[in-house]
């Protein structure tokens, strides 16, 4: 295939890629002003980072963000893996298409609809709102995903495989874990990753069914911006943006080395 | 030596799961649409929905949504396009949903700064000779930063099937003598029209529940569906007209999915 762009086409790309930019790079380069606000930058400072690690209250909140990703991505992953399992037993093609447009539902939700229902379900549950009630939010719409992620690994295992382990006189735990387990591997970890991405980008839902002692990095963004501008953020989004561009590199080194991993097309 | 009931024990957690946070919630929303403020069943919650003040807020609701789902994809279709071109496309197709993993509300946040009455865009407005502008709190504003958070979403379903089109097609149209505009719109653009689908799937049905956007960039200028659920929810606490608006907007995400057709791709915004 030809490579000849335009010029003109070349710069239309360039604006693209420095508009998708713009903003996180203006984040960035303001946490560095002295002057405290995000115009006129008067002088170079660090005094933002050195206030960020002081500030204990915005680094617990960080602490939370991410235990609450880490233990969601984590139970997510074990029940949507087990519910991948279940969703390839069911032969009959209409229950297994009803059964994946079950487990859909809550991708294809608005966030504010997942947030609202989730409320009302915890409080007529009786359920304090607060760690367990964002960290039962996050489980609850990260398990789709991971199904999604792994269903396509599991129905690809040719069955000759698990008869052969079985005749080798494998029993089911050993078939589980020595066969199935290792065959769906790059499965998993995209679930994990994705779950891990949804848990740490939520806004809305945990919005909603998280009470007063309990915030995480989101929410407390919100209500910072909504008062106004705070150079912190800004500190704030330079180690998240890092931090991102990290786990986006191992991702990539991840998904690039177990070959047949679920293509961009699932991301979003 | 294994029964049925112990080798279906697996099952639990994931049906569970269905149970309590797929079929519950939904059920729940729709039964407390039908109560009123003192927890009785009634009607009145989808009177008031008819009513001119929601019916409005509503259309404009799905005004925004389409305009940003039309602008949205007119700068979608383009790039995706001239991706595929590129030498290292795929690399390059990483580095326009890189920005899509940084936390919505720090790329918010960053317009407040880059739309303030100092910031850069009216630096730039004044540079050119136009002035400066409100811009924050503007109609403009919201539907630029929604159009810049969906983007990416956008290009890529696009992109996607953009790539997996057969070149050999593009060869024969050349060959037989179609121009480049009349190859785009009888052989491109139909044979992606499910990217293109997915793609506004992926931004009208996030975009027309958006709450945070609107209260942070918008402020009160702009009420959407989202806004106005929120706002039933946590503030006034008239769960039952909250639910309502939700079954309404639940309607109207089926409605969409079913005229976008597809039902492989899905997403959340």
């Amino acid at each position: 295939m030809d490579k000849r762009i335009s010029p003109l086409s070349r710069i239309f790309l360039i604006v693209m890629f420095a508009l998708l930019y713009l903003p996180i790079f203006y984040l960035i380069f303001y946490s560095f002003n002295s002057g405290g606000k995000m115009y006129g930058f008067e002088s170079f400072t660090l005094d933002r980072y050195r206030e960020l690690f002081q500030n204990t209250r915005l680094l617990i909140i960080v602490l939370n963000t991410v235990v609450i990703a880490l233990l969601s991505a984590l139970i997510s992953t074990i029940i949507g893996v087990l519910g991948a399992m279940m969703i390839n037993k069911v032969r009959s093609r209409r229950a297994r298409d009803s059964l994946l447009s079950l487990n859909n539902i809550l991708i294809v939700s608005p966030d504010v609809i997942i947030g609202a229902s989730f409320l009302i379900l915890f409080t007529i549950a009786g359920l304090k709102l607060g760690f367990y009630s964002v960290l039962l939010s996050h489980i609850a719409f990260s398990i789709p995903i991971v199904v999604l992620m792994v269903l396509p690994k599991i129905s690809e295992m040719s069955p000759s495989l698990l008869d052969a382990a079985r005749d080798l006189g494998a029993s089911r735990w050993e078939v589980m874990t020595k066969v199935v387990i290792p065959y769906i591997t790059p499965g998993i970890f995209a679930g994990f990753f994705m779950a891990l991405t949804y848990s740490l980008d939520d806004f809305a839902v945990t919005f909603f069914v998280t009470g007063n002692g309990f915030t995480t990095l989101s929410v407390e963004i919100y209500s910072l911006a909504r008062r106004g501008i705070s150079l912190d953020i800004n500190a704030l989004s330079t180690i998240i943006f890092l931090i991102t561009m990290v786990i986006v590199v191992i991702y990539y080194l991840i998904t690039n080395r177990t070959k047949k991993a679920p293509d961009m097309e699932v991301f979003k | 030596m294994e029964n049925k009931s112990t080798r279906s024990l697996y099952m639990i957690p994931y049906v569970i799961w269905i149970a309590f946070f797929v079929i519950a919630p939904i059920l729940l929303v729709l039964y407390y649409s039908f109560q009123d403020l003192n927890g009785n069943f009634s009607l009145t919650n989808y009177q008031n929905f008819f009513t001119p003040i929601y019916l409005e807020m509503t259309l404009s609701s799905f005004w925004y949504a389409f305009l940003i789902t039309l602008v949205t994809l007119l700068f979608a279709y383009p790039t995706a396009y001239l991706l595929t071109k590129l030498k290292h496309k795929q690399l390059w197709l990483l580095l326009i949903i890189v920005p899509s993993w940084i936390n919505l509300l720090l790329k918010a946040y960053a317009f407040l700064g880059i739309f303030g009455t100092y910031g850069m865009a009216n630096k730039l407005l004044e540079a050119i000779g136009m002035g400066s502008k409100q811009l924050l709190f503007t109609d403009f504003s919201f539907v630029f930063v929604a159009v810049y958070i969906f983007i990416p979403f956008m290009i890529l379903p696009i992109f996607n099937s953009l790539d997996k089109l057969n070149a050999t097609y593009l060869d024969a149209a050349n060959d037989l003598g179609a121009s480049r505009w009349t190859t785009f719109r009888r052989i491109v653009f139909p044979l992606t029209i499910d990217g293109v689908k997915a793609g506004c799937q992926i931004t009208f049905i996030p975009a027309l529940s958006l709450f945070m956007l609107t209260r942070l960039i918008a402020g009160s200028q702009v009420i959407t569906l989202g806004t106005a659920i929120e706002q039933q929810f946590l503030v006034t606490q008239d769960w039952g007209m909250g639910s309502t608006i939700a079954v309404f907007l639940i309607i109207f995400m089926f409605i969409v999915m079913f005229a976008t057709g597809t039902k492989r791709r899905r997403a959340r915004g």
